[in-house]
């Protein structure tokens, strides 16, 4: 598996990792009983903090798609909820496709697509459902 | 807490003459973390370091070190046997070769671990034979790296560690640091190289004329610092946004730019009822919020 952390953007290192993991389990990269790297390789490997790696394996062993075994490593459970969200991402991506089309068709360059996506995405949730 | 901390210090001050180098720090940094401590040149890191190892006699205020009073002569002798300490020039005796060097300083020490002695200096390459005083800066500095590396402090105290260090020197250092902590070791690391601080580093201090204007975890100042560039038809009051968790304004014709350590959605809120023509809001790096906090002092 490969994961790469954007030490730069306006989200914590642990919840890049947790995302990336999540994500790889949905798409199938990461497979029902496959190990994760140990807390220390993974922090060397991606030259994290090692408690970067343990606050993000421990949270996905809270929602249940890790499982930490003591002494020996940490294992991916992926259960049939994850497999619908792989197509709940699918469709989401098509969504997303699609809306982009119709952007750039309005004439918005890419840069402009990009800078609203960003900036609509760091919108409290409070605050856009106000709106 | 106190158990939590490796490092306390309490109103810890010091006076050079008339210069008051560091002006009352409080400074707690918590065990089994990795602890960046920034400020510019003379902002009163190596004093501070200094304080703590008992190098430098405070003016006033008190402190610890893994529960051992750094003002207390023999708490003192105590706690540097547990800890390893990197200084920033990176003393070293330079008619002794590389390898003598090292068998000196492991004599000392009965937390020695030849294993990792054996590793760095492979991924040093440091010439075994060669005279300390005929090696470059970066060498000498992997050398110095090398002899705290390879002891099993509590806690690691390093003063600019990546100092004349080239990009694969650098990589090998982290990963140093990074292995070390896994071990459980704490870490406290000054530097000036933010890009690496901000991979590595649990927790950020930065400290400015002797004073720390930020404590928080690199989690937090990636969550809640933000930037928010707001244009309006016609500019509303710069007071009007002066709320709690904005450090800084700034404005040019109808933009506005403010930079917030939290609180963003109510600078955001403030702006829909200031009937902002556009809200635009980014992460802050931590170069930005080093700069703007430094700045703005």
């Amino acid at each position: 598996m490969f994961l790469k952390l954007t030490p730069t953007t306006g989200q914590p290192l642990y919840l890049q990792l947790m995302q990336q993991i999540r994500h790889a389990a949905e798409t199938g990269a990461l497979k029902d009983g496959d190990q994760l790297p140990g807390i220390r390789t993974l922090a060397e490997e991606l030259l994290v903090s090692p408690n970067t790696v343990v606050k993000a394996y421990s949270e996905l062993e809270h929602e249940g798609l890790l499982e930490l075994r003591h002494g020996s490593g940490a294992f991916v459970c992926v259960k049939r909820r994850t497999r619908s969200l792989a197509d709940q991402m699918q469709d989401a991506r098509r969504r997303i496709r699609d809306l982009i089309e119709r952007l750039r068709d309005d004439g918005l360059l890419e840069e402009e697509i990009r800078r609203a996506f960003e900036a609509e995405l760091l919108y409290p949730a409070e605050v856009v459902r106000k709106r | 807490m106190t158990n939590d901390n490796v490092i306390v210090t309490q109103a810890l001050r010091k006076f050079y003459g008339t210069m008051e180098a560091v002006r009352g720090l409080h400074l707690s940094v918590g065990r089994n973390r990795i602890t960046a401590f920034l400020g510019r040149n003379g902002a009163g890191k190596s004093t501070t370091i200094k304080m703590l190892l008992g190098m430098v006699r405070p003016s006033a205020g008190t402190g610890t070190v893994l529960g051992k009073q750094i003002t207390d002569a023999e708490e003192n002798r105590e706690l540097r046997r547990r800890v390893a300490y990197v200084a920033e020039d990176k003393p070293l005796y330079g008619y002794m070769t590389v390898e003598q060097t090292i068998r000196f300083v492991r004599s000392f020490y009965c937390d020695w671990r030849a294993d990792i002695e054996k590793r760095l200096l492979q991924d040093y390459e440091l010439p075994l034979h060669r005279k300390v005083n005929t090696l470059s800066k970066g060498m000498r500095t992997k050398l110095s790296l090398l002899l705290a590396f390879a002891r099993c402090p509590e806690l690691m105290i390093v003063d600019e560690p990546s100092e004349g260090l080239d990009p694969v020197a650098i990589e090998h250092l982290l990963q140093a640091l990074v292995a070390r902590s896994a071990e459980g070791v704490s870490v406290f690391f000054s530097s000036h190289r933010i890009a690496e601080v901000e991979r590595v580093a649990d927790q950020v201090c930065i400290l400015e004329k002797g004073r720390l204007l930020v404590d928080a975890s690199m989690d937090e100042l990636r969550q809640f610092y933000r930037r928010i560039d707001l244009v309006f038809s016609s500019l509303p009051p710069e007071c009007e946004f002066q709320i709690s968790g904005v450090e800084r304004i700034q404005t040019s014709g109808r933009q506005m730019c403010v930079f917030a350590s939290s609180n963003a959605d109510a600078v955001i809120q403030r702006a829909h009822e200031w009937n902002a023509v556009s809200v635009e809001v980014a992460p802050v790096g931590l170069r930005e919020i080093f700069l703007k906090t430094v700045e703005g002092n």
